[in-house]
């Protein structure tokens, strides 16, 4: 009895301290995160030769001067349109691929290969043979950004898949579910954890892929903003898109994060960090 | 309403361990027959071959020989005429509990409102119609296990297969559950196949309990318990209850060799 209670004035202290207790949010540790991370590149960054670096404020006008002179929004449009293009492709053609290749053994023998090999492919080498197929134009970027793109997602489906409990199949077989069936409301749901970080880690690759193929194709966008800057010695110019993609990238990444958390809210009842 | 049987069905599995390929086997020549609204409980020790039997019985499994028949009619596969209630109650985890019984609804071809108006009066006879709304996870260990039974249930199959599906539970809600199930095998007078390794369990669910060994039926025992009385209490002080709880344990020590149990463990992971 006496310990009965004990345990369980333990458990109750517990449940205050993690649901009631002064915990500092998420997004305010992440913001002092980054104004350290800006305030420490200010104060440093101007003790560099402006041609070998940068610091943020002189970046920020760089920014401004780039959207009054209005380059900046049309090549940021520009971008966005091939990456989006690119990037949206190779989730759709991605996480199918994951799945049949997850899920039927013959598949996976015989294409599985190709997805790991893909993956490790080096690709700016291939770019110029690329230019050769494709052209200059649009339909060259979107291929770069797709085969980059592509595979993470795919690989990470492929996983997901494989990581499924044979037991929540047998579920589908005892209620004799098609094959198809088990894939769309078994596999494909109880792998939607890995789909998702392999859609996420994608985005960072297609960010890359964008910038090389506006490097090595027709110049444009904000890979053609980058080049042209660093062509001209022109540092702060060029970290505008730089920075710009990097904090987009974060953007977007947050976007799925909460399209994650609203549409599988069971996910955070089975896992995570304990008392997240 | 159906009976099930088990005709000289046998199972081997192929293993490889260590570069050898060494087959396993589990099931060596089982034959047996459960009655039309019998329940029968499988007995047995760790690594004969219950849980597979029961997975062949469902069809999950495929016998290396012999064959299942359900009403009298040989049967392949999975069927909707058997339904399996799961160890670990084997819910999905994105739907909730109404929508977990609802999916074997809809795998019959019934949807809509018509399943969910099945589904719903399911769960009212488990008991959980205030929990439909709610994913598994927010639910206790028995709440679950009452939704997979509501899941089988609803289907309404002939046979009703249960692998161990106590086991996994705290004394006091497993108690719980099996009063309910005799309730609801009163109710519905499914034929009922359970496997169990809790002496008390068998006898007071079962009609029979079937103890296996080396991979065939080593003993039946016939339970007589006062069943018009489904109190757990008067149950369980009927000298019929001793009675065969003492005949079960001394089969189940007869039938314990130390070479099936050493080894593998086919059960559970098989």
């Amino acid at each position: 009895m006496a310990l009965s209670n004990m345990t369980s004035d333990v458990e109750a202290i517990e449940e205050t301290s993690s649901s009631v207790g002064k915990r500092v949010p998420n997004w305010v540790i992440t913001t002092a995160s980054v104004s350290i991370a800006v305030a420490l590149w200010e104060i440093f960054g101007r003790d560099v030769n402006p041609i070998f670096g940068s610091y943020p404020s002189a970046i920020f006008v760089a920014f401004v001067k780039l959207l009054k002179s209005g380059q900046f929004l049309p090549a940021a449009r520009d971008s966005a349109e091939t990456l989006c293009l690119g990037y949206i492709l190779s989730v759709i053609v991605g996480i199918p691929l994951g799945l049949l290749i997850g899920r039927f053994r013959v598949l996976e023998a015989a294409f599985g290969i190709y997805v790991v090999a893909g993956y490790a492919m080096p690709l700016v080498a291939l770019v110029p043979l690329l230019v050769l197929w494709l052209g200059l134009g649009l339909s060259v970027k979107v291929a770069v950004i797709f085969l980059m793109a592509v595979f993470p997602v795919c690989i990470n489906t492929w996983v997901g898949v494989r990581a499924v409990p044979r037991s929540l199949v047998d579920v589908g077989r005892s209620f004799v579910a098609s094959d198809a069936v088990i894939l769309r409301r078994i596999i494909f749901p109880a792998a939607l954890p890995y789909i998702v970080a392999g859609v996420r880690l994608a985005i960072g690759k297609a960010v890359v892929a964008m910038i090389i193929a506006e490097f090595f194709t027709a110049i444009s966008g904000l890979g053609g903003i980058i080049i042209n800057s660093a062509n001209n010695f022109d540092t702060a110019t060029m970290f505008v898109p730089v920075v710009f993609l990097m904090a987009f990238a974060c953007g977007l990444d947050a976007l799925i994060g909460l399209i994650e958390r609203r549409c599988m809210p069971w996910q955070a009842e089975i896992g995570g960090r304990e008392g997240a | 309403m159906a009976g099930i049987s088990l005709v000289g069905i046998g199972k081997t599995f192929a293993q490889r361990s260590k570069g050898r390929d060494t087959v396993i086997k589990v099931l060596d020549d089982l034959t047996f027959d459960v009655a039309d609204g019998e329940i029968v409980a499988l007995c047995g020790p760790s690594g004969c071959g219950k849980t597979t039997a029961l997975r062949i019985a469902m069809g999950l499994e495929a016998p290396t020989k012999g064959h299942i028949t359900v009403d009298q009619r040989r049967v392949k596969g999975c069927g909707h005429d058997r339904g399996i209630i799961f160890q670990h109650a084997e819910l999905l985890p994105w739907l909730t509990a109404k929508a977990n019984v609802m999916f074997g609804l809809e795998m019959k071809g019934i949807r809509g409102s018509a399943a969910s108006d099945v589904a719903m009066s399911y769960l009212d006879l488990v008991g959980l119609s205030a929990s439909a709304e709610r994913r598994p996870h927010q639910l206790s260990g028995g709440m679950r296990q009452r939704v997979g039974i509501a899941r089988a249930l609803a289907i309404d199959p002939g046979v009703l297969l249960m692998d161990e599906p106590f086991g996994a539970l705290d004394a006091q809600s497993r108690e719980g559950l099996q009063t309910e199930l005799l309730a609801i095998h009163a109710k519905t007078r499914k034929t009922i196949v359970i496997v169990t390794h809790d002496l008390d369990e068998a006898v007071i669910l079962a009609d029979r309990i079937l103890v296996l060994g080396e991979g065939r039926l080593q003993e039946v025992i016939d339970v007589r318990l006062p069943r018009q009385n489904r109190d757990s209490g008067t149950l369980r002080a009927a000298p019929e209850f001793t009675d065969a709880r003492f005949r079960l344990w001394q089969a189940l020590h007869r039938n314990t060799s130390p070479i099936m149990v050493s080894g593998n463990s086919t059960d559970g992971i098989v």
